[in-house]
């Protein structure tokens, strides 16, 4: 008999509640064990590591009235994320960093014979305009509806590291394929870093990894695009998750307070 | 906001979220629902538009468009806008670092309780002006690709050189032009007005061979043609000479 109370699950109204099992009931018979296998695997890990409790506070958490589809651009914009990193990890199996001509031929490899290569390669790059897009629509959804005040202060500003990290992978990969477009449009962009106040000149060595754009400027691209940001990046998207879920998303500024709070209110 | 002001939006949010509903199963609904109008987008471009590869990376070459993916069009056009050299610093790092410093710090400065975009007025046109200028820069950048042409008449002073001499500015003329240069730099009616300067008259400001130095060691971001110098050496000569005479 499992010991694990999972938390029964919100049931619209007028459904019908299930009747709880009488006490004194006889043993399992083996087919009953069977069909709560699932159950009893999740209550041993429970029993392990009490998971349950902060997956119940994570999903049975009230979001307040009001809310509305504005609201799905932060988790579609995660969804871009996780769609882009099960792409890079089949584009990776085939991918080789070298600068001299062995890049361009994996990818060439990956498009013409690797079977639906060049479809997840055009997921992977649509996908991160799309993931930009989503990224901003989200911001200027929280900064429309002030979602950046108080107590959300400090999830705002790992938001916008995250956008920052967005943009750097976008710019870390557009060199990959490693054909002209690429080559060019990223030693213009290395230049225009090159161009800024103070740490300019470092930023642009330490990409390029010295004065001069050579072999091993596409390996260090390839290990920030694939291991340096994605581990960040995934790190901060918990960290954002976990205020969202201890502070609660917003509801919208327009939205009434139900007449019984309104009530509370006046006598306070 | 002062404590009174924190107390008070708690102790409403408090009231709307008691009056709300459960993260699972309602707005899980609608987060899987756009999570498959996501990937149908996804999957519909990819189908739509796949991932073609375009020649070789090849640093010797001429023949390139020096544009970044459509998403910094912003921050190129950027350099465009804001023409004097001394400025050019605070146009490519110095404007978006000032960007980014007043986005990271927006929880701080901007305190008020207040959170309808109809009764923050500064915010939301400065929101609004933020959106429009990026998408009018995004398009412009959209709109202005590098052309691949110069209509310039060749100057009685080549034709009076003989007809080597005009062989040699017409080659220089059409590798100058199918070398990108002019996406950022205007040769008569053709090219971008910006970043770099317009080059028509070039020759005024600039000898021969302070051209040739300025092509191998060029001001950023412009790249540098001193791969072209070593491995074609002639070409090279032909985009010079054009240049020299451009006055």
């Amino acid at each position: 008999m499992p010991k694990l109370k999972l938390p029964a699950p919100p049931l619209p109204p007028g459904f019908p509640k299930p009747a709880p099992k009488r006490p004194g009931t006889p043993k399992q018979k083996p087919l009953e064990v069977a069909a709560e296998a699932g159950i009893s695997v999740v209550d041993w890990v429970d029993e392990r590591t009490s998971l349950s409790g902060g997956a119940r506070w994570m999903m049975f958490r009230k979001v307040p009235k009001g809310t509305n589809w504005f609201y799905t651009l932060g988790s579609a914009t995660m969804f871009a994320f996780l769609s882009q990193a099960v792409t890079g990890v089949f584009l990776a199996i085939y991918y080789r960093p070298d600068a001299s001509g062995g890049a361009y031929e994996s990818m060439r490899h990956v498009n013409d014979d690797v079977f639906l290569g060049e479809f997840v390669h055009g997921m992977h790059k649509w996908g991160s305009s799309v993931m930009v897009i989503l990224i901003f629509l989200h911001m200027a959804r929280t900064f429309f509806f002030g979602a950046y005040k108080y107590p959300r202060e400090l999830n705002w500003i790992i938001g916008v590291v995250l956008l920052i990290l967005t943009m750097a992978m976008a710019f870390t990969g557009y060199l990959l394929p490693f054909d002209q477009r690429s080559y060019w449009a990223t030693i213009v962009g290395v230049n225009i870093n090159g161009t800024g106040p103070l740490v300019g000149p470092y930023l642009s060595d330490f990409l390029r990894a010295g004065p001069e754009f050579g072999a091993t400027t596409l390996s260090r691209f390839y290990a920030i695009h694939m291991m340096l940001i994605p581990g960040i990046i995934g790190a901060l998207i918990g960290a954002h998750l976990y205020l969202v879920a201890k502070l609660g998303t917003t509801a919208p500024p327009w939205q009434k307070l139900p007449a019984s709070a309104i009530d509370a209110e006046e006598r306070a | 906001m002062n404590q009174r002001e924190k107390e008070q939006y708690l102790r409403e949010y408090m009231a709307l979220k008691a009056a709300g509903k459960p993260f699972f199963p309602y707005a899980v609904a609608k987060d899987s629902l756009m999570a498959v109008v996501v990937m149908a987008a996804i999957i519909t471009m990819s189908l739509v538009l796949g991932a073609e590869l375009g020649p070789k990376a090849d640093p010797t070459t001429t023949t390139y468009t020096p544009r970044p993916e459509w998403y910094f069009f912003f921050l190129f056009e950027l350099l465009k806008v804001i023409k004097p050299a001394e400025l050019v610093p605070l146009a490519t790092i110095g404007v978006p670092t000032i960007c980014m410093i007043l986005l990271f710090l927006l929880p701080f400065y901007d305190r008020s309780p207040e959170r309808r975009p109809e009764r923050r007025p500064i915010a939301t046109a400065a929101g609004i002006f933020t959106i429009c200028a990026m998408g009018f820069l995004t398009y412009k950048g959209a709109e202005a690709g590098p052309p691949t042409q110069i209509d310039m008449p060749t100057p009685a002073a080549v034709t009076a050189q003989g007809p080597a001499f005009v062989a040699q500015y017409n080659k220089g003329k059409q590798v100058v032009a199918q070398s990108g240069c002019e996406a950022c730099h205007k040769f008569g009616q053709n090219g971008n007005d910006g970043p770099g300067p317009p080059l028509t008259q070039i020759a005024k400001n600039l000898p021969k061979q302070a051209i040739a130095r300025t092509l191998v060691n060029p001001t950023a971001p412009m790249p540098s043609f001193g791969a072209l110098q070593q491995n074609d050496p002639a070409k090279f000569n032909a985009m010079v000479t054009f240049l020299s005479q451009l006055k």
